[in-house]
């Protein structure tokens, strides 16, 4: 059988239920490379020209570290664009190119370009073409497209209600299924989230290859858990929800996830939803460097909701990004306590 | 209505042209300094591009010297570029200035937004008036440009040090006053004898080719790149870059058809290590590092803003090509806390290299 490696980093985070389903329908099997470890990651910075972001030397990390295992492909699609007029930052357009120029020795890689900058269809082309190399079926390869295609809708649904692509991921890898939550309410805004009355509400806005990636994000969901808050994500806000929030802009927002997390921020901005954000960047990300600014200068000007900035970097202290969480909760606690009395 | 506008090498000489002609007050922006740069990096995102940081810098000093209305570019993406003004817009506004930023964004299929954009800075002249005054402008355009292309010839040969730079700026003043087609030519054929009777050493040696390529702003604005085409040129190096204002132009203001004819070569060339549009110039940087190396130059040097995000993909690439190639190549990745001496000397050091190099190679051709 033919083996399709996957670099657990990036979009598998956005894509890899429907990456699955497309090659295993197909006959072939996945395997993933390992969870981020430190030295994942160290071997990635080591390849990376210095000024890369955090989360690209990652993914370098992650294809060497498949390039160990036994696979006959490597797949790295170029997704240059997923809707209208919107791009995917410029390193996700060059990645591929990257890859293979920086680290030698790779086996041959599956790459597929998306763009649907201009034009919404076309693309099955792309998808046609690499399905060509395990059936010589068409029929076969359409079916497995469309099957996919549904295996994501459903991974974007079981998000909408409040599940994290970890916890999804995680369950599609274990038990072949996403975990089944008999709370679902059949509202996206308000979906599982808010179901507990009385706690905090944090969101946690930011790339979904960061915050689901437990090492780099040092596990920021489990810490605000622990500390009995309740977790909101761009992935839980329906996408009306984020557009009515970037069309606050003047311009519309030309990168797909720098919308949707300026569009989540400005949403939650006067909603009352959550009584915190917090803003994880990591380093080096270009468009987050001009989000995070337009993010932090409204917040600073309408004064309704506190806003923590929190910069990750490979040399990022785990106790030091702790303190602030505990110190940026501890202030709102404190200030909802003063408020009710 | 005062209008201003970001600095990028000669750009101001033609805009001030284009404003004023239409009938506008023009507030140049005061010539880049180091408050400049320090003004623009204490107000922008620590982590946005240079660029946007001295752009900060011009439109702050311009705005305290009466400017009311800021004219900057747009873009439609993936680059940052694209998103600048509005970040400048809101941290301008945060300032406390009180100005209006007009967005000149590229086309996307209509002209409309454009034109009425145009039409607006240009006190609702005729199109025709405005395409006569668009004429002049850009044929100043074109002349700062042979003027400066002349300029790097000249200048590695010069005797005297300094004389060639001295030599392009008076020329370039006497074309910021040209506005008429004949003023135009006449200021440029003796901007040209000009830099042509800068004095040549008798040397016979014949200096290393080397070849700029990059982002488009770092390339251009001599302030940014810390004079490195200067710095070149009298160490004895003729320093060749393709990009110029003209190209930036076509690019970002006109719909595709008027698009330089070598991108197509440049995307041919580049093909087989990046094959794909990656942004700003990540592109261009592969591919006319390839061009030069067809073309026999000696060596590459690429120039950056640090955390470039296209250039970036290009910086992961350019190794590759430097070694199949066998061309050398230094970039520099320079922001606000970059040193003359530390580039001075990464530059003597390369050119060395380049000799060395040279000799080795005519050494084994005369075997």
């Amino acid at each position: 059988m033919t083996v399709i490696g996957i670099p657990r980093s990036l979009l598998y985070y956005n894509y890899y239920p429907a990456w699955k389903c497309f090659f295993e329908e197909l006959g072939a099997e996945i395997i993933l490379s390992d969870k981020t470890t430190k030295n994942i990651l160290d071997s990635g910075v080591k390849v990376a020209v210095d000024e890369t972001c955090l989360p690209v030397k990652l993914f370098f990390g992650h294809v060497q570290n498949l390039k160990e295992k036994k696979i006959d492909y490597m797949f790295i699609p170029r997704v240059v664009s997923v809707e209208k007029k919107r791009y995917l930052c410029p390193k996700f357009l060059g990645l591929p190119n990257m890859v293979t120029n920086l680290i030698k020795d790779l086996p041959p890689i599956l790459h597929l370009d998306i763009d649907l900058s201009k034009k919404s269809k076309g693309y099955y082309r792309e998808i046609y073409d690499v399905g060509k190399l395990f059936s010589s079926n068409p029929v076969k390869i359409a079916l497995a497209y469309k099957k996919s295609i549904k295996k994501l809708q459903e991974y974007q649904k079981q998000l909408l209600f409040g599940v994290t692509p970890m916890e999804c991921l995680q369950s599609l890898e274990e038990m072949g299924e996403y975990p089944q939550d008999g709370k679902i309410v059949e509202d996206g805004e308000k979906s599982g989230f808010g179901r507990v009355t009385n706690t905090l509400k944090i969101a946690v806005l930011g790339h979904s290859y960061n915050l689901n990636d437990s090492y780099i994000s040092m596990d920021i969901f489990k810490k605000l858990q622990g500390m009995g808050v309740e977790i909101l994500t761009t992935e839980m806000l329906s996408h009306s929800a984020q557009s009515s929030g970037a069309s606050k802009l003047r311009k519309d927002m030309f990168w797909t996830f720098g919308k949707e997390i300026i569009g989540s921020a400005y949403y939650l901005l006067n909603k009352g939803i959550v009584d915190g954000v917090v803003l994880v960047v990591s380093f080096g990300c270009g468009p987050d460097s001009l989000v995070g600014e337009l993010i932090e200068r409204i917040y600073k000007r309408e004064r309704t909701l506190p806003l923590l900035f929190l910069t990750l970097d490979e040399h990022s202290g785990e106790a030091g990004v702790l303190t602030r969480l505990e110190a940026f909760i501890d202030m709102i606690r404190l200030n909802k306590k003063s408020a009710v009395g | 209505m005062k209008i201003t506008f970001p600095h990028m090498g000669n750009l101001w000489i033609p805009l001030k042209t284009l404003f004023e002609e239409l009938g506008t007050e023009v507030v140049v922006p005061s010539p880049i300094t180091k408050k400049t740069i320090s003004l623009g990096v204490r107000h922008s995102p620590e982590f946005a591009c240079f660029p946007l940081k001295v752009n900060v810098g011009n439109f702050i000093e311009a705005l305290e010297r009466g400017a009311d209305t800021i004219i900057m570019a747009g873009g439609t993406g993936p680059c940052r570029f694209g998103y600048y003004a509005e970040v400048q817009r809101e941290i301008l506004k945060d300032l406390g200035y009180d100005f209006e930023i007009i967005i000149l964004e590229p086309p996307q299929g209509s002209l409309l937004g454009l034109a009425s954009n145009i039409k607006r800075i240009a006190n609702h002249k005729t199109w025709n008036e405005i395409y006569q005054v668009v004429k002049i402008a850009w044929q100043q355009i074109l002349a700062l440009d042979v003027l400066h292309e002349t300029s790097l010839k000249v200048r590695p040969f010069e005797e005297h040090k300094g004389s060639t730079s001295r030599a392009y700026e008076r020329a370039v003043s006497l074309m910021v006053e040209a506005r008429t087609e004949i003023s135009i030519a006449d200021a440029l054929s003796y901007g040209l004898k000009m830099l042509k009777s800068v004095k040549q050493t008798s040397s016979l040696r014949k200096p290393l080719k080397i070849g700029i390529v990059g982002e488009i702003y770092m390339v251009i604005e001599p302030f940014a790149n810390m004079e490195i085409e200067k710095t070149m040129g009298e160490m004895g190096v003729e320093v060749h870059r393709s990009i110029y204002l003209g190209h930036w132009i076509k690019e970002h203001l006109l719909p595709k058809v008027f698009s330089p004819s070598d991108v197509e070569e440049i995307k041919r060339a580049a093909s087989k290590y990046l094959n794909h549009f990656v942004g700003g110039h990540g592109l261009e940087s592969v591919g006319r590092t390839i061009l030069y190396a067809r073309d026999n130059y000696d060596g590459v040097i690429h120039i950056l803003p640090f955390t470039c995000t296209p250039e970036i993909v290009a910086q992961s690439i350019l190794p590759e090509v430097s070694k199949d190639f066998q061309i050398p190549l230094l970039s520099f990745s320079m922001d606000e806390h970059s040193g003359k001496a530390g580039i001075q000397t990464r530059l003597e050091a390369f050119l060395d290299l380049l000799e060395q190099k040279r000799e080795k190679e005519t050494l084994q051709g005369a075997v």
